[in-house]
């Protein structure tokens, strides 16, 4: 009998997770997938469960996606977001945790700007933890959606060629898609403006490419990334226009190509920068799936969690 | 693997079935549509086979085959030490107003059926549920809950463990008593 239960009790990156987790999530989001499908949405698998979704940033795809994923398991949940909370008052992240917690609170769905401050909580606290975004490090759940979008479109990945565009050094989703694509058995590329390509990007064991049109013509799939200006504490792109001109996606750069190759973005797109309207509204684009799948990973990644027994 | 004893096989297994495809009959006028479904994952082998055998006794039989995942409506999956996999739910019609009949192969605890219930309502709201089950564990039920069509009785321990095998998927078709459910 295959697996049935993930082998970690929090999801803290995709680097934390083997293929078979990977796998079984994938297999679960089918069955939600289902779910969310039908006319009554709604599963009563994770009535006992209290959740709670902590964001320290900004989100407003990511919070909305967990937290239909919550109500459509039956979980109650609460709600918490650094602009209105005692953490302007000064207050650790442990301890505003641990107030939470002694709510009677089962798992914690949290973003944070700090990389890391999810291992940190691991380690002091018993509920099961959801990254949902660490600084500049990894965003788990996107990676895993993205990937799951991607083998509903083409397939089982391995050996295909996926390149990931744009603004790399900013992303935490270009970071948890390598792990997640590599893990699955995908090729992975990195294409972006020198300034936006970490140093030491090929110790991952990806390819780089300053050109877009070579990247575009090697893969069967490309992943757009959204120019992070808010993360940017320096000038690293003369202007937004001349990255358009450079490195944007557009119908011009794709009919050139020989074969089609299937588009996808983590939102929220900058149409125009990027990627254009006509390229991210294509028959290739399968950015709203990406959406939906959303919250049917998001369902399988809260209800696997929730049945994962401690060791204690 | 524990020692096994065989309480039914081959002929007078199908004789079971044929049995319980002819009470179907005899409450179901053939002009009368009914939805026969499978509970994943053993219930949906022995509802391949009554559907199979309908469609065989009766001629013109106006029957909708589907299948049904509960893993999602457990109440006890926190509980588990093991969590159950879900399987696929794929019922291509509307049951809304439906009679329905549920199957299962062996009604243990009646917890399967509770949560089968609660997932088909979830689906719309069918005139009527009936339930088959292969095997009948009459002195172990948890909650109050019968069959309208049973194969077998069988009364044993709690710890006893009851398997129906199926000739397509294991060598034969039998029903199977263990002393102890087997770590496998």
């Amino acid at each position: 009998m295959s697996q049935s239960q993930l082998s970690t009790k929090h999801l803290l990156g995709i680097k934390y997770i083997n293929t078979d987790d990977i796998n079984l999530i994938f297999k679960t989001a089918q069955n939600f997938k289902e779910v969310i499908n039908r006319p009554i949405k709604k599963v009563p698998s994770l009535r006992d469960v209290t959740i709670a979704n902590l964001f320290f940033e900004n989100s407003t795809r990511t919070r909305i996606s967990f937290e239909l994923a919550e109500k459509r398991l039956s979980a109650d949940t609460v709600n918490f977001s650094a602009a209105s909370s005692s953490v302007k008052k000064g207050e650790t992240l442990l301890d505003t945790v641990n107030n939470i917690l002694s709510m009677k609170v089962d798992m914690v769905v949290m973003r944070h700007p700090a990389p890391g401050a999810h291992h940190f909580l691991a380690n002091h606290i018993d509920a099961n933890i959801v990254n949902a975004g660490d600084g500049t490090h990894e965003h788990p759940t996107q990676a895993l959606l993205d990937a799951f979008s991607m083998t509903e479109k083409v397939g089982n990945l391995k050996g295909k060629k996926v390149v990931i565009v744009g603004d790399v050094m900013h992303s935490r989703v270009a970071l948890s898609n390598i792990y997640c694509l590599q893990k699955l058995g995908a090729k992975v590329m990195v294409c972006g403006p020198p300034t936006l390509i970490p140093q030491h990007m090929s110790s991952l064991g990806v390819e780089v490419e300053y050109d877009i049109d070579k990247a575009l013509a090697w893969c069967d799939i490309a992943n757009i990334l959204r120019i992070q200006l808010e993360r940017q504490d320096i000038k690293y792109i003369p202007s937004l226009r001349e990255y358009a001109l450079y490195y944007g996606v557009n119908k011009e750069r794709l009919s050139k190509l020989d074969k089609s190759i299937t588009i996808m973005h983590p939102g929220p797109i900058n149409r125009g920068v990027e990627i254009t309207s006509d390229v991210a509204d294509s028959e290739h684009s399968i950015i709203l799936q990406q959406v939906e799948n959303g919250v049917a990973i998001r369902m399988a990644v809260l209800y696997l969690l929730a049945g994962v027994r401690g060791s204690e | 693997m524990a020692r096994a004893k065989t309480l039914l096989k081959n002929e007078q297994f199908r004789l079971t079935l044929d049995r319980l495809c002819y009470e179907i009959i005899e409450n179901y006028p053939s002009a009368r549509e009914k939805c026969i479904i499978g509970i994943q994952e053993r219930g949906v082998l022995l509802a391949d086979r009554i559907a199979e055998r309908l469609a065989k006794l009766e001629k013109g039989s106006n029957m909708k085959v589907g299948k049904l995942d509960i893993t999602f409506y457990r109440d006890d999956y926190r509980l588990r030490t093991v969590p159950i996999k879900a399987s696929e739910t794929d019922i291509e019609f509307s049951i809304e107003g439906k009679d329905v009949i549920l199957i299962d192969d062996v009604l243990f605890s009646g917890r399967t059926i509770h949560a089968a219930m609660a997932a088909l309502q979830d689906l719309g709201r069918p005139s009527r549920i009936e339930l088959l089950v292969m095997v009948d564990r009459r002195f172990n039920r948890h909650l109050p809950i019968q069959a309208n069509y049973t194969g077998l009785v069988v009364d044993a321990y709690d710890e006893a463990y009851v398997k129906v095998e199926y000739h397509n998927i294991e060598e034969e078709d039998r029903i199977l008593l263990f002393s102890a459910k087997s770590s496998k």
